[in-house]
């Protein structure tokens, strides 16, 4: 494994561990677009990080800035900043550290499945969608070119157990969608409050890829629910991710094809091709499929 | 409620025991446990329930086991009128025994390379893969036999806790990268498995094996 030199990949934030994951005294060792990295936590819990030489040895040091219940690290000079996400910071909302789970596919993959409305039916039947209703209904997709983002709104699915309140309810309902790409590796939605229809919860997804093919995916909330416990609403995400798991790890061809023809859209597409043309337009190289000399 | 399961949902083990809870549909309790990231299994009050500090435990009024394997055993020989989960005739109550405990240690390697994978557990991988796919060539040679005398389950005619006890690892390797390709019996074995009336499924079992 070898670090790549993609400057566009190079240039992000990437998560690379949760908070509370690295026991204070100890160090950690992880990898992150083919850099392998420690790091090190001392006792009093500040945390250092830096690239591991092929020595074994500390090479250079690497910043660190912990945001969302995660710490993040970047390899190059210049980063995209991260993003706001002014939720985490209302004060009666529960923020979720869900810790973080490895999966065997590309970042893009994961990303793109983010999106995807369409697989809620059958890849969470009977939770996020019912393969009575499966359609998806018509929405918006725009570059924000102000923030760089790729947004896409006005999405609506019935769903028979939404999140962990609804689920204890009982109770299916359509719930709206806003999603939110906000970097290469990271995407949040906004899903409506079961029960509430003024206040969005704020669930977020950050990538770190180790390699092309091998990430570690994060998902920290920030939701409005005081019933469920935090064991409870955890349990929840992470037997939603590991459903999206399987299905992900089983994906080819593995990297993502920008080409416009590879693989057919479908209207719950929309976002995913707009996904795609915005990497192009920056010229992410890491994690895409090359395309073969004519 | 007279049963009390401390459960996680994506633990294997957990799963052996609400599969056997579901077929013999009983009544039960869920005290989630935060195994993942919360390792609330290690904490000082959980190892008062289990000192062991592992999941599942099952609390059968003033009884408190551990142990996926005694709990299935347990279930079975209280709450399954027919007999069929745990039979007590000789041919059969010791092979149930033998791949019960086969499900209980061999097996649990296809678990530690899905802790591995999924949960980012420290571990050597290859040789947990190994293991796996060592017991999994066990099974699978058992299952072959099996189906050729026109038996679908691992000991009796009828499925019992020794099925149950093998399903969810091998099942869920996947999930640590074991494939079930070179198993053709275990497939099989498998998709009978989640025809049987009562069966959930979890979070990476797959769907069409
Ligand atoms: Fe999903």
């Amino acid at each position: 494994m070898s670090v790549t030199d993609d400057p566009v990949a190079l240039n992000q934030w990437i998560a690379c561990a949760y908070v509370g994951q690295v026991t204070p005294g100890k160090s950690y060792d992880t990898a992150m677009l083919g850099q392998a990295i420690r790091i090190s936590c001392a006792l009093d819990g500040t945390c250092t990080c830096h690239e591991i030489g092929d020595d074994g040895g500390p090479g250079r040091q690497l910043p660190l800035s912990q945001r969302f219940e995660i710490l993040f690290t970047t390899l190059g000079d210049t980063p995209r900043q991260l993003p706001d996400i002014p939720e985490f910071a209302e004060a009666d909302r529960r923020v979720a550290n869900c810790a973080s789970v490895g999966l065997h596919a590309s970042p893009f993959r994961i990303v793109e499945n983010f999106l995807d409305m369409a697989h809620f039916c059958f890849v969470h039947k009977d939770i996020l969608g019912s393969m009575e209703k499966t359609e998806v209904f018509t929405y918006k997709t725009e570059h924000r070119k102000d923030v760089d983002e790729i947004w896409a709104t006005d999405c609506a699915f019935f769903q028979p157990a939404a999140s962990t309140s609804a689920a204890e309810k009982g109770g299916g309902q359509v719930t709206y969608y806003k999603y939110r790409v906000m970097s290469p590796f990271s995407v949040m939605l906004y899903k409506t409050v079961y029960g509430n229809a003024e206040r969005d919860d704020a669930i977020c997804l950050f990538i770190q890829p180790k390699s092309e093919t091998e990430c570690i995916a994060y998902m920290p909330m920030a939701i409005l629910d005081d019933q469920s416990t935090m064991t409870q609403i955890i349990d929840f995400q992470q037997t939603i991710f590991l459903q999206d798991r399987i299905i992900l790890e089983n994906q080819r061809p593995v990297l993502l094809p920008l080409t416009p023809s590879a693989e057919i859209p479908t209207k719950a597409d929309v976002s995913s091709i707009a996904f795609r043309r915005w990497l192009k337009g920056m010229g992410m190289r890491f994690g895409i499929l090359q395309e073969q000399a004519a | 409620m007279a049963l009390k399961l401390y459960n996680y949902t994506l633990s294997g083990s957990c799963y052996k025991v609400r599969l056997l809870l579901d077929f013999l549909d009983l009544d039960y309790e869920r005290i989630p446990v935060d195994f993942f990231p919360g390792k609330e299994h290690k904490t000082l009050d959980f190892l008062d329930i289990n000192p062991l500090g592992q999941i599942p435990v099952l609390e059968d009024g003033p009884m408190r086991l551990r142990d996926a394997q005694a709990i299935l055993a347990h279930l079975a020989n209280s709450y399954d009128e027919t007999g069929h989960w745990l039979p007590r005739a000789p041919a059969l109550f010791g092979p149930v025994m033998m791949w019960l405990m086969f499900a209980g240690n061999e097996i649990m390697a296809a678990s530690a390379a899905r802790l591995h994978d999924v949960l980012g557990y420290e571990l050597d991988i290859e040789a947990a893969r190994a293991n796996a796919h060592a017991a999994f060539r066990v099974l699978d040679d058992h299952l072959t036999e099996r189906a050729l005398i026109g038996k679908t389950w691992i000991v009796s005619d009828h499925p019992t806790i020794a099925d149950i006890a093998c399903f969810p690892y091998t099942a869920l390797s996947g999930d640590g990268g074991i494939g079930h390709e070179e198993y053709p019996a275990m497939r099989n074995w498998m998709r009978a498995f989640r025809r049987l009336p009562g069966f959930n499924a979890v979070s990476g079992i797959p769907e069409f094996a």
